[in-house]
Protein backbone atom coordinates (compact mmCIF):
# COMPACT_ATOMS: atom_id res chain seq x y z
CA UNK A 1 0.00 0.00 0.00
CA UNK A 2 1.57 3.41 -0.55
CA UNK A 3 1.93 5.57 2.43
CA UNK A 4 2.40 9.13 1.48
CA UNK A 5 5.68 10.39 2.98
CA UNK A 6 3.86 13.36 4.92
CA UNK A 7 0.41 11.98 6.18
CA UNK A 8 -0.48 14.76 7.98
CA UNK A 9 -3.64 15.81 6.32
CA UNK A 10 -4.46 12.09 6.50
CA UNK A 11 -4.22 12.46 10.04
CA UNK A 12 -5.97 15.57 10.64
CA UNK A 13 -9.32 13.52 9.65
CA UNK A 14 -8.97 11.34 12.52
CA UNK A 15 -8.47 14.42 14.74
CA UNK A 16 -12.52 14.56 15.46
CA UNK A 17 -12.25 10.35 15.93
CA UNK A 18 -9.97 11.57 18.86
CA UNK A 19 -11.82 14.78 20.20
CA UNK A 20 -14.91 12.95 20.43
CA UNK A 21 -12.89 9.75 22.33
CA UNK A 22 -10.88 12.57 24.87
CA UNK A 23 -14.39 13.87 25.42
CA UNK A 24 -15.51 10.83 26.73
CA UNK A 25 -12.41 9.47 28.39
CA UNK A 26 -10.81 13.36 30.24
CA UNK A 27 -12.84 12.68 33.53
CA UNK A 28 -11.36 9.53 34.15
CA UNK A 29 -7.89 10.44 32.48
CA UNK A 30 -8.22 13.76 35.01
CA UNK A 31 -8.10 10.65 37.90
CA UNK A 32 -5.63 8.41 36.74
CA UNK A 33 -3.10 11.19 35.32
CA UNK A 34 -3.49 14.03 37.78
CA UNK A 35 -4.58 12.86 41.10
CA UNK A 36 -2.67 9.54 41.28
CA UNK A 37 0.91 11.54 41.10
CA UNK A 38 -0.71 13.87 43.34
CA UNK A 39 -0.91 12.25 45.90
CA UNK A 40 2.23 10.99 44.78
CA UNK A 41 3.58 14.03 45.75
CA UNK A 42 2.31 14.73 48.86
CA UNK A 43 2.98 11.73 50.43
CA UNK A 44 6.40 10.78 49.14
CA UNK A 45 7.79 14.47 48.41
CA UNK A 46 6.11 16.56 51.31
CA UNK A 47 5.23 13.84 54.08
CA UNK A 48 8.21 11.24 53.59
CA UNK A 49 10.32 14.03 52.18
CA UNK A 50 10.06 16.03 55.45
CA UNK A 51 11.94 13.75 57.30
CA UNK A 52 14.50 13.77 54.44
CA UNK A 53 17.54 16.40 54.89
CA UNK A 54 20.46 16.10 52.34
CA UNK A 55 22.94 18.51 50.63
CA UNK A 56 21.10 20.12 47.68
CA UNK A 57 24.95 19.13 45.38
CA UNK A 58 23.79 15.22 46.22
CA UNK A 59 19.87 16.13 44.89
CA UNK A 60 21.17 17.66 41.75
CA UNK A 61 21.12 21.27 42.99
CA UNK A 62 17.61 20.87 44.03
CA UNK A 63 17.18 22.76 47.65
CA UNK A 64 14.70 20.09 48.91
CA UNK A 65 13.84 16.42 48.36
CA UNK A 66 10.40 17.62 47.25
CA UNK A 67 12.18 19.53 44.67
CA UNK A 68 14.22 16.76 43.67
CA UNK A 69 11.00 14.55 43.14
CA UNK A 70 8.67 16.65 41.62
CA UNK A 71 10.42 17.19 38.08
CA UNK A 72 10.93 13.27 38.20
CA UNK A 73 7.76 12.68 39.16
CA UNK A 74 5.93 14.91 36.34
CA UNK A 75 8.47 13.10 33.63
CA UNK A 76 7.30 9.73 34.97
CA UNK A 77 3.90 10.69 34.41
CA UNK A 78 4.64 11.64 30.80
CA UNK A 79 5.56 7.92 30.31
CA UNK A 80 2.96 6.62 32.44
CA UNK A 81 0.56 8.35 30.37
CA UNK A 82 2.59 7.02 27.60
CA UNK A 83 2.58 3.18 28.43
CA UNK A 84 -1.44 3.56 29.07
CA UNK A 85 -2.44 4.71 26.00
CA UNK A 86 -0.66 2.83 24.03
CA UNK A 87 -1.20 -1.20 25.79
CA UNK A 88 -4.60 -1.92 26.16
CA UNK A 89 -6.41 0.74 24.49
CA UNK A 90 -4.47 -0.97 20.76
CA UNK A 91 -5.16 -4.15 21.76
CA UNK A 92 -8.43 -2.96 21.57
CA UNK A 93 -8.42 -1.40 17.92
CA UNK A 94 -7.09 -4.37 16.74
CA UNK A 95 -8.63 -7.29 18.24
CA UNK A 96 -11.41 -6.59 20.49
CA UNK A 97 -13.39 -3.31 18.90
CA UNK A 98 -11.43 -3.71 15.62
CA UNK A 99 -11.62 -0.36 15.10
CA UNK A 100 -8.97 0.04 13.14
CA UNK A 101 -10.08 -2.32 10.98
CA UNK A 102 -12.66 0.53 10.11
CA UNK A 103 -10.49 2.63 9.73
CA UNK A 104 -8.53 0.87 6.92
CA UNK A 105 -11.46 -0.01 4.94
CA UNK A 106 -11.24 4.47 4.64
CA UNK A 107 -8.63 6.24 2.17
CA UNK A 108 -6.81 6.48 5.74
CA UNK A 109 -3.10 5.16 5.46
CA UNK A 110 -1.72 2.75 8.53
CA UNK A 111 1.04 5.76 8.71
CA UNK A 112 -2.07 8.54 8.80
CA UNK A 113 -3.36 6.20 11.47
CA UNK A 114 -0.59 6.04 13.68
CA UNK A 115 0.46 9.90 13.25
CA UNK A 116 -3.23 10.69 14.20
CA UNK A 117 -3.02 8.41 17.55
CA UNK A 118 0.81 9.52 18.56
CA UNK A 119 -0.57 13.28 18.18
CA UNK A 120 -3.30 12.57 20.30
CA UNK A 121 -1.50 10.40 23.00
CA UNK A 122 1.53 13.61 23.04
CA UNK A 123 -1.81 16.02 23.25
CA UNK A 124 -2.83 14.46 26.48
CA UNK A 125 0.89 14.14 27.95
CA UNK A 126 0.81 17.47 27.57
CA UNK A 127 -2.49 17.96 28.87
CA UNK A 128 -1.67 16.28 32.24
CA UNK A 129 1.44 17.33 32.66
CA UNK A 130 0.90 21.00 32.25
CA UNK A 131 -2.26 20.41 34.88
CA UNK A 132 0.54 18.93 37.11
CA UNK A 133 3.02 21.12 36.72
CA UNK A 134 1.02 24.18 37.38
CA UNK A 135 -0.40 22.11 40.27
CA UNK A 136 3.38 22.29 41.61
CA UNK A 137 4.42 25.33 41.41
CA UNK A 138 2.45 26.96 44.56
CA UNK A 139 5.03 24.22 46.44
CA UNK A 140 7.86 26.52 45.19
CA UNK A 141 9.54 23.80 43.88
CA UNK A 142 10.73 25.48 40.26
CA UNK A 143 13.78 27.26 40.26
CA UNK A 144 13.11 28.18 36.71
CA UNK A 145 9.76 29.88 35.00
CA UNK A 146 11.09 29.48 31.21
CA UNK A 147 12.78 26.15 32.12
CA UNK A 148 9.34 25.20 33.88
CA UNK A 149 7.87 26.41 30.54
CA UNK A 150 10.28 24.55 28.28
CA UNK A 151 9.71 21.17 30.46
CA UNK A 152 6.00 21.19 29.17
CA UNK A 153 7.63 20.42 25.36
CA UNK A 154 10.22 17.93 27.20
CA UNK A 155 7.44 15.61 28.46
CA UNK A 156 5.69 15.50 25.19
CA UNK A 157 9.10 14.23 23.58
CA UNK A 158 9.27 11.93 26.56
CA UNK A 159 5.65 11.15 25.91
CA UNK A 160 6.68 9.98 22.73
CA UNK A 161 9.93 8.27 23.32
CA UNK A 162 8.18 5.54 25.17
CA UNK A 163 4.62 5.71 23.55
CA UNK A 164 6.12 4.74 20.08
CA UNK A 165 8.20 1.89 21.46
CA UNK A 166 5.43 0.49 23.49
CA UNK A 167 2.74 0.74 20.78
CA UNK A 168 4.94 -0.88 18.60
CA UNK A 169 5.21 -4.01 21.02
CA UNK A 170 1.37 -3.54 21.35
CA UNK A 171 0.49 -3.54 17.66
CA UNK A 172 2.39 -7.54 16.73
CA UNK A 173 0.82 -9.33 19.76
CA UNK A 174 -1.87 -11.68 19.67
CA UNK A 175 -3.04 -10.88 23.44
CA UNK A 176 -2.92 -8.48 26.34
CA UNK A 177 -1.24 -11.24 28.65
CA UNK A 178 2.22 -9.72 28.33
CA UNK A 179 1.25 -5.90 29.73
CA UNK A 180 0.90 -7.21 32.63
CA UNK A 181 4.79 -7.79 32.72
CA UNK A 182 5.37 -5.10 30.88
CA UNK A 183 3.98 -2.78 33.67
CA UNK A 184 5.00 -4.74 36.24
CA UNK A 185 8.72 -5.30 35.08
CA UNK A 186 9.19 -2.37 32.46
CA UNK A 187 7.15 0.36 33.71
CA UNK A 188 7.32 0.25 37.66
CA UNK A 189 10.82 -0.33 37.93
CA UNK A 190 11.68 2.82 35.72
CA UNK A 191 9.35 4.72 37.95
CA UNK A 192 11.60 3.72 41.16
CA UNK A 193 14.95 3.36 39.84
CA UNK A 194 15.82 5.92 36.95
CA UNK A 195 16.36 8.90 39.58
CA UNK A 196 12.91 9.93 39.93
CA UNK A 197 12.99 9.49 43.58
CA UNK A 198 17.19 9.74 44.82
CA UNK A 199 19.68 10.02 42.81
CA UNK A 200 20.83 7.35 40.93
CA UNK A 201 24.50 7.33 41.83
CA UNK A 202 22.82 5.58 45.39
CA UNK A 203 22.33 2.42 42.90
CA UNK A 204 26.38 1.51 43.26
CA UNK A 205 28.64 2.01 40.09
CA UNK A 206 26.91 -0.96 38.14
CA UNK A 207 23.08 -0.36 38.57
CA UNK A 208 24.00 3.53 37.50
CA UNK A 209 25.00 2.83 34.20
CA UNK A 210 22.32 0.42 33.61
CA UNK A 211 20.20 3.27 34.82
CA UNK A 212 21.85 5.72 32.93
CA UNK A 213 20.67 3.81 29.98
CA UNK A 214 17.08 3.63 30.84
CA UNK A 215 15.11 6.45 28.50
CA UNK A 216 13.06 7.78 32.27
CA UNK A 217 16.55 8.88 33.26
CA UNK A 218 17.21 10.87 30.30
CA UNK A 219 13.88 12.45 30.24
CA UNK A 220 13.69 13.37 34.12
CA UNK A 221 17.38 14.57 34.42
CA UNK A 222 16.54 16.85 31.89
CA UNK A 223 13.05 17.69 33.02
CA UNK A 224 14.93 18.62 36.74
CA UNK A 225 17.62 20.78 35.00
CA UNK A 226 15.12 23.23 33.63
CA UNK A 227 12.86 23.89 36.16
CA UNK A 228 15.61 23.74 38.67
CA UNK A 229 17.42 26.61 36.48
CA UNK A 230 20.67 24.46 36.22
CA UNK A 231 21.28 23.21 32.58
CA UNK A 232 23.76 21.57 31.44
CA UNK A 233 23.75 22.41 27.56
CA UNK A 234 25.51 19.15 26.34
CA UNK A 235 23.84 16.63 28.67
CA UNK A 236 20.97 18.30 27.80
CA UNK A 237 21.76 17.77 23.80
CA UNK A 238 22.41 13.91 24.75
CA UNK A 239 18.91 13.42 26.68
CA UNK A 240 16.69 14.88 23.71
CA UNK A 241 18.61 13.56 20.55
CA UNK A 242 18.60 9.72 23.17
CA UNK A 243 14.48 10.69 23.60
CA UNK A 244 14.37 11.99 19.98
CA UNK A 245 16.07 8.70 18.18
CA UNK A 246 14.01 6.05 20.34
CA UNK A 247 10.61 8.30 19.26
CA UNK A 248 11.92 8.08 15.49
CA UNK A 249 12.63 4.01 15.54
CA UNK A 250 9.44 3.05 17.65
CA UNK A 251 7.17 5.08 15.03
CA UNK A 252 8.85 3.39 12.00
CA UNK A 253 8.70 -0.17 13.85
CA UNK A 254 4.90 0.92 14.93
CA UNK A 255 3.81 1.66 11.14
CA UNK A 256 5.49 -1.69 10.46
CA UNK A 257 4.03 -3.53 12.28
CA UNK A 258 0.85 -2.49 12.71
CA UNK A 259 0.83 -2.90 8.83
CA UNK A 260 1.72 -6.65 8.87
CA UNK A 261 -0.96 -6.79 11.36
CA UNK A 262 -4.09 -4.86 9.27
CA UNK A 263 -2.93 -5.34 5.54
CA UNK A 264 -2.25 -9.60 4.58
CA UNK B 1 -16.41 -1.74 -12.26
CA UNK B 2 -14.39 -5.27 -10.89
CA UNK B 3 -12.03 -7.27 -12.80
CA UNK B 4 -9.96 -9.74 -11.82
CA UNK B 5 -7.71 -12.00 -13.99
CA UNK B 6 -5.81 -15.16 -12.28
CA UNK B 7 -6.27 -13.69 -9.28
CA UNK B 8 -4.44 -15.43 -6.55
CA UNK B 9 -3.93 -15.08 -2.29
CA UNK B 10 -1.32 -16.93 -0.80
CA UNK B 11 -0.16 -16.38 2.92
CA UNK B 12 2.88 -17.64 4.11
CA UNK B 13 2.67 -19.83 6.96
CA UNK B 14 5.88 -20.02 9.66
CA UNK B 15 6.34 -23.55 10.68
CA UNK B 16 7.51 -23.93 14.44
CA UNK B 17 11.39 -24.90 12.95
CA UNK B 18 11.24 -21.60 10.70
CA UNK B 19 10.63 -23.16 7.29
CA UNK B 20 8.03 -21.71 5.57
CA UNK B 21 4.90 -23.10 4.49
CA UNK B 22 2.66 -21.27 1.48
CA UNK B 23 -1.32 -21.58 2.12
CA UNK B 24 -3.27 -20.27 -0.98
CA UNK B 25 -6.70 -18.92 -0.12
CA UNK B 26 -7.87 -17.90 -3.54
CA UNK B 27 -5.96 -19.94 -6.34
CA UNK B 28 -6.44 -18.23 -9.70
CA UNK B 29 -9.97 -16.82 -10.13
CA UNK B 30 -11.36 -14.62 -13.14
CA UNK B 31 -14.62 -11.88 -12.06
CA UNK B 32 -16.05 -9.54 -14.03
CA UNK B 33 -19.25 -7.11 -11.79
CA UNK B 34 -20.51 -4.74 -14.30
CA UNK B 35 -21.58 -1.43 -13.26
CA UNK B 36 -25.43 -1.55 -10.94
CA UNK B 37 -25.57 -5.43 -10.73
CA UNK B 38 -25.65 -7.40 -7.27
CA UNK B 39 -22.84 -10.14 -7.78
CA UNK B 40 -22.50 -12.76 -5.18
CA UNK B 41 -19.49 -14.92 -4.15
CA UNK B 42 -20.81 -18.13 -2.88
CA UNK B 43 -19.26 -20.90 -1.18
CA UNK B 44 -18.79 -23.19 2.16
CA UNK B 45 -16.25 -21.70 4.46
CA UNK B 46 -12.62 -21.62 3.43
CA UNK B 47 -13.45 -21.30 -0.26
CA UNK B 48 -11.83 -18.33 -0.01
CA UNK B 49 -14.72 -15.75 -0.33
CA UNK B 50 -13.17 -13.24 2.43
CA UNK B 51 -9.66 -13.17 1.30
CA UNK B 52 -11.37 -11.76 -2.39
CA UNK B 53 -12.99 -9.56 -1.06
CA UNK B 54 -10.42 -8.40 0.88
CA UNK B 55 -8.17 -7.97 -1.91
CA UNK B 56 -10.96 -5.88 -3.80
CA UNK B 57 -11.20 -3.84 -0.91
CA UNK B 58 -7.33 -2.97 -1.14
CA UNK B 59 -6.25 -4.05 2.38
CA UNK B 60 -5.14 -7.55 0.93
CA UNK B 61 -2.15 -7.38 -1.50
CA UNK B 62 -2.57 -9.29 -4.24
CA UNK B 63 -0.38 -12.28 -4.57
CA UNK B 64 -0.77 -12.84 -8.17
CA UNK B 65 -2.99 -12.26 -11.38
CA UNK B 66 -4.47 -9.01 -12.38
CA UNK B 67 -7.19 -6.61 -10.17
CA UNK B 68 -8.48 -3.72 -11.93
CA UNK B 69 -11.25 -1.90 -9.30
CA UNK B 70 -12.47 1.16 -11.41
CA UNK B 71 -9.55 -0.19 -13.98
CA UNK B 72 -7.50 0.96 -11.28
CA UNK B 73 -4.80 -0.92 -9.50
CA UNK B 74 -5.19 -1.59 -5.53
CA UNK B 75 -1.22 -1.24 -5.23
CA UNK B 76 -0.77 1.82 -6.78
CA UNK B 77 -4.48 3.65 -5.77
CA UNK B 78 -5.72 2.09 -3.11
CA UNK B 79 -6.59 5.15 -1.42
CA UNK B 80 -8.49 6.80 -4.60
CA UNK B 81 -10.29 3.08 -4.49
CA UNK B 82 -11.13 2.99 -1.12
CA UNK B 83 -12.72 6.15 -1.29
CA UNK B 84 -14.92 5.58 -3.90
CA UNK B 85 -16.11 1.84 -1.74
CA UNK B 86 -18.30 0.95 0.98
CA UNK B 87 -17.46 -1.88 3.09
CA UNK B 88 -20.06 -3.56 4.97
CA UNK B 89 -17.50 -6.34 6.83
CA UNK B 90 -18.50 -9.80 7.73
CA UNK B 91 -17.75 -8.87 12.17
CA UNK B 92 -18.77 -5.34 13.17
CA UNK B 93 -16.20 -3.09 13.52
CA UNK B 94 -18.63 -0.55 15.19
CA UNK B 95 -17.03 2.02 18.17
CA UNK B 96 -19.27 0.13 20.85
CA UNK B 97 -18.53 3.45 23.10
CA UNK B 98 -19.76 6.14 20.72
CA UNK B 99 -23.27 6.43 20.19
CA UNK B 100 -24.77 5.71 16.68
CA UNK B 101 -24.55 8.95 15.66
CA UNK B 102 -20.87 9.87 16.75
CA UNK B 103 -19.67 6.53 14.50
CA UNK B 104 -21.41 7.63 10.93
CA UNK B 105 -19.79 11.05 11.70
CA UNK B 106 -16.09 9.73 12.55
CA UNK B 107 -16.59 7.46 9.58
CA UNK B 108 -17.59 10.40 7.42
CA UNK B 109 -14.92 12.72 8.23
CA UNK B 110 -11.93 9.48 7.69
CA UNK B 111 -13.12 9.80 4.12
CA UNK B 112 -11.84 13.65 4.36
CA UNK B 113 -15.48 14.80 4.19
CA UNK B 114 -16.96 18.15 5.27
CA UNK B 115 -18.34 18.39 8.61
CA UNK B 116 -21.52 19.94 7.20
CA UNK B 117 -21.80 17.50 4.09
CA UNK B 118 -21.53 14.71 6.56
CA UNK B 119 -23.80 15.89 9.31
CA UNK B 120 -26.68 16.01 6.54
CA UNK B 121 -25.81 12.34 5.40
CA UNK B 122 -25.98 11.31 8.69
CA UNK B 123 -29.72 12.44 8.98
CA UNK B 124 -30.55 10.43 5.45
CA UNK B 125 -28.36 7.80 6.31
CA UNK B 126 -30.63 6.93 9.51
CA UNK B 127 -33.88 7.37 8.24
CA UNK B 128 -32.83 4.75 5.13
CA UNK B 129 -31.72 2.28 7.84
CA UNK B 130 -35.04 3.30 10.26
CA UNK B 131 -32.26 4.04 13.11
CA UNK B 132 -33.32 7.93 13.33
CA UNK B 133 -34.89 7.72 17.14
CA UNK B 134 -31.53 5.95 17.81
CA UNK B 135 -29.26 8.67 16.85
CA UNK B 136 -27.98 8.92 20.48
CA UNK B 137 -27.97 5.41 21.43
CA UNK B 138 -24.93 3.80 22.40
CA UNK B 139 -23.92 1.42 20.20
CA UNK B 140 -23.54 -1.45 22.66
CA UNK B 141 -27.70 -0.88 23.51
CA UNK B 142 -28.44 -1.68 19.63
CA UNK B 143 -29.58 -4.94 18.93
CA UNK B 144 -27.78 -7.29 16.36
CA UNK B 145 -29.96 -6.39 13.45
CA UNK B 146 -29.85 -2.93 14.12
CA UNK B 147 -25.97 -2.60 14.34
CA UNK B 148 -26.36 -4.66 11.45
CA UNK B 149 -28.01 -1.91 10.28
CA UNK B 150 -25.90 0.66 11.59
CA UNK B 151 -22.71 -0.46 9.72
CA UNK B 152 -24.85 -0.56 6.59
CA UNK B 153 -25.27 2.89 7.00
CA UNK B 154 -21.75 3.79 8.00
CA UNK B 155 -20.89 1.90 4.67
CA UNK B 156 -22.77 4.49 2.38
CA UNK B 157 -21.68 7.46 4.26
CA UNK B 158 -19.21 8.06 1.12
CA UNK B 159 -21.94 7.45 -1.59
CA UNK B 160 -19.78 4.36 -2.80
CA UNK B 161 -20.55 3.32 -6.60
CA UNK B 162 -19.83 -0.18 -5.41
CA UNK B 163 -20.51 -1.87 -2.09
CA UNK B 164 -19.16 -4.59 -0.60
CA UNK B 165 -20.88 -6.91 2.00
CA UNK B 166 -19.13 -9.73 3.58
CA UNK B 167 -21.86 -11.78 4.86
CA UNK B 168 -24.56 -8.93 5.82
CA UNK B 169 -27.50 -11.29 7.80
CA UNK B 170 -25.18 -14.01 9.44
CA UNK B 171 -25.94 -14.34 12.77
CA UNK B 172 -29.64 -11.90 12.29
CA UNK B 173 -33.11 -13.04 12.91
CA UNK B 174 -35.69 -13.61 9.80
CA UNK B 175 -37.19 -10.27 10.10
CA UNK B 176 -34.31 -8.38 10.46
CA UNK B 177 -32.68 -10.37 7.56
CA UNK B 178 -35.85 -9.51 5.38
CA UNK B 179 -35.26 -5.53 6.38
CA UNK B 180 -31.81 -5.62 5.23
CA UNK B 181 -32.67 -7.35 1.97
CA UNK B 182 -35.19 -4.57 1.37
CA UNK B 183 -32.71 -1.94 2.05
CA UNK B 184 -30.23 -3.42 -0.65
CA UNK B 185 -32.55 -4.35 -3.26
CA UNK B 186 -33.50 -0.16 -2.78
CA UNK B 187 -29.84 0.95 -3.16
CA UNK B 188 -29.31 -1.51 -6.29
CA UNK B 189 -32.66 0.36 -7.62
CA UNK B 190 -30.43 3.15 -7.22
CA UNK B 191 -27.68 1.78 -9.05
CA UNK B 192 -25.37 1.05 -6.64
CA UNK B 193 -23.29 -1.77 -7.62
CA UNK B 194 -23.38 -4.48 -4.60
CA UNK B 195 -20.68 -7.40 -4.15
CA UNK B 196 -21.50 -9.80 -1.74
CA UNK B 197 -20.61 -12.85 -0.01
CA UNK B 198 -22.38 -14.82 1.58
CA UNK B 199 -23.28 -19.07 2.36
CA UNK B 200 -27.30 -18.14 2.21
CA UNK B 201 -28.80 -19.49 -0.59
CA UNK B 202 -32.06 -17.69 -0.28
CA UNK B 203 -30.03 -14.82 0.32
CA UNK B 204 -28.50 -15.10 -3.27
CA UNK B 205 -31.48 -15.63 -4.90
CA UNK B 206 -33.52 -12.41 -3.49
CA UNK B 207 -30.27 -10.20 -3.91
CA UNK B 208 -27.92 -11.49 -6.45
CA UNK B 209 -28.31 -10.81 -10.31
CA UNK B 210 -24.59 -13.07 -10.90
CA UNK B 211 -22.89 -15.19 -9.08
CA UNK B 212 -19.92 -17.17 -8.89
CA UNK B 213 -19.74 -20.50 -6.95
CA UNK B 214 -16.03 -20.85 -5.47
CA UNK B 215 -14.87 -24.23 -3.38
CA UNK B 216 -11.59 -24.60 -2.33
CA UNK B 217 -10.18 -21.83 -4.19
CA UNK B 218 -11.22 -21.72 -7.23
CA UNK B 219 -15.09 -20.96 -9.09
CA UNK B 220 -16.99 -23.90 -9.86
CA UNK B 221 -19.71 -22.27 -11.33
CA UNK B 222 -20.66 -18.79 -12.62
CA UNK B 223 -24.47 -17.59 -13.95
CA UNK B 224 -27.26 -15.89 -12.66
CA UNK B 225 -29.47 -18.18 -10.07
CA UNK B 226 -31.47 -19.15 -12.73
CA UNK B 227 -29.33 -20.52 -15.30
CA UNK B 228 -27.40 -22.19 -12.09
CA UNK B 229 -30.33 -24.26 -11.69
CA UNK B 230 -30.96 -25.13 -14.78
CA UNK B 231 -27.51 -26.07 -15.54
CA UNK B 232 -26.78 -28.12 -12.06
CA UNK B 233 -30.30 -29.06 -11.14
CA UNK B 234 -33.48 -30.29 -12.55
CA UNK B 235 -36.63 -28.52 -12.47
CA UNK B 236 -38.22 -29.95 -8.99
CA UNK B 237 -36.84 -31.89 -6.51
CA UNK B 238 -39.18 -35.07 -4.95
CA UNK B 239 -37.98 -35.83 -1.29
CA UNK B 240 -39.11 -38.94 -0.05
CA UNK B 241 -38.42 -40.29 3.50
CA UNK B 242 -38.40 -43.61 4.45
CA UNK B 243 -37.10 -44.78 7.99
CA UNK B 244 -34.05 -44.46 9.36
CA UNK B 245 -31.42 -47.13 7.52
CA UNK B 246 -33.90 -47.94 5.07
CA UNK B 247 -33.44 -45.10 2.29
CA UNK B 248 -30.06 -46.76 1.28
CA UNK B 249 -32.28 -50.34 0.49
CA UNK B 250 -34.74 -48.39 -1.36
CA UNK B 251 -32.49 -45.94 -3.70
CA UNK B 252 -31.80 -49.33 -6.33
CA UNK B 253 -35.96 -49.51 -6.88
CA UNK B 254 -36.16 -45.55 -7.74
CA UNK B 255 -33.24 -44.99 -9.39
CA UNK B 256 -34.49 -45.03 -12.63
CA UNK B 257 -37.83 -42.23 -11.94
CA UNK B 258 -35.64 -39.54 -12.07
CA UNK B 259 -32.39 -37.81 -13.81
CA UNK B 260 -30.75 -37.72 -10.53
CA UNK B 261 -30.89 -39.97 -7.16
CA UNK B 262 -29.19 -39.22 -3.65
CA UNK B 263 -28.86 -41.18 -1.25
CA UNK B 264 -28.31 -38.86 2.48
CA UNK B 265 -29.54 -40.66 5.83
CA UNK B 266 -32.52 -39.53 6.15
CA UNK B 267 -33.85 -39.54 2.90
CA UNK B 268 -34.12 -39.59 -0.92
CA UNK B 269 -33.96 -36.39 -3.33
CA UNK B 270 -35.14 -37.73 -6.72
CA UNK B 271 -33.96 -34.76 -9.40
CA UNK B 272 -36.67 -34.69 -11.55
CA UNK B 273 -38.62 -32.27 -14.11
CA UNK B 274 -41.91 -33.54 -12.97
CA UNK B 275 -41.95 -34.11 -9.24
CA UNK B 276 -45.58 -35.20 -8.71
CA UNK B 277 -45.27 -38.01 -11.45
CA UNK B 278 -41.96 -39.54 -10.07
CA UNK B 279 -43.87 -39.40 -6.84
CA UNK B 280 -46.59 -41.34 -8.31
CA UNK B 281 -44.58 -43.93 -9.80
CA UNK B 282 -42.65 -44.19 -6.55
CA UNK B 283 -46.11 -45.05 -5.22
CA UNK B 284 -46.92 -47.42 -8.12
CA UNK B 285 -44.28 -49.25 -7.45
CA UNK B 286 -45.70 -50.44 -4.31
CA UNK B 287 -43.34 -48.43 -1.92
CA UNK B 288 -44.54 -46.51 1.01
CA UNK B 289 -42.41 -43.38 2.36
CA UNK B 290 -43.37 -42.10 5.52
CA UNK B 291 -43.18 -38.78 4.11
CA UNK B 292 -42.97 -37.07 0.85
CA UNK B 293 -42.50 -33.31 -0.51
CA UNK B 294 -42.07 -32.02 -3.81
CA UNK B 295 -40.62 -28.93 -4.18
CA UNK B 296 -38.74 -26.48 -6.99
CA UNK B 297 -34.81 -26.91 -7.29
CA UNK B 298 -33.29 -24.48 -5.46
CA UNK B 299 -30.07 -22.72 -5.56
CA UNK B 300 -29.20 -24.66 -2.44
CA UNK B 301 -29.22 -27.99 -4.46
CA UNK B 302 -27.07 -26.79 -6.87
CA UNK B 303 -24.52 -25.47 -4.16
CA UNK B 304 -24.38 -28.93 -2.37
CA UNK B 305 -23.92 -30.54 -5.47
CA UNK B 306 -20.94 -28.42 -6.78
CA UNK B 307 -19.42 -28.14 -2.92
CA UNK B 308 -20.46 -31.38 -1.72
CA UNK B 309 -22.43 -32.44 1.50
CA UNK B 310 -18.83 -33.12 3.86
CA UNK B 311 -18.30 -30.19 6.47
CA UNK B 312 -15.74 -27.70 5.36
CA UNK B 313 -14.41 -27.20 8.86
Amino acid sequence: MATPTVPIAGALRLADYWTIVYKRTWKGGVITSFVTPFFYVVAMGVLLGGYVTADPDRLGGAPSYLAFIAPGMVAAQAMTIAFSETTYPVMGMVKWQRIYYSMIASPLSVGEIVLAQLGFIVLRVAFSCGVFLAVLAPFGVFGSVWGTVLALPVQMLIGLAFATPVFAFAAGLEDESAFALVFRLGMIPLTLFSGTFFPIDNLGPVLEVVARITPLWHGVDLTRMLVLGDVHWGRAAVHVAYLAVLAVVGWRLTVRRLSRRLVK
Amino acid sequence: MISARGLRKSFGQRGKKGQGTEFEAVRGIDVDVQRGVAFGFLGPNGAGKSSTMRMICCVSPVSGGDLRIFGLDPATHGPEIRARIGVCPQEDTLDTELNVWENLYVYGRYFGLPRDVVKGRIDELLDFVQLTDKARAKVDDLSGGMKRRLTIARSLINKPEILILDEPTTGLDPQARHVIWDRLFRLKQQGVTLVLTTHYMDEAEQLADRLVVMDKGVIVAEGSPRELIERYSTREVAEIRFGVGQNEAAAPQVSDLADRVEVLPDRLLLYTEDGERALQEVLGRGLRPETTLVRRATLEDVFLRLTGRTLAD
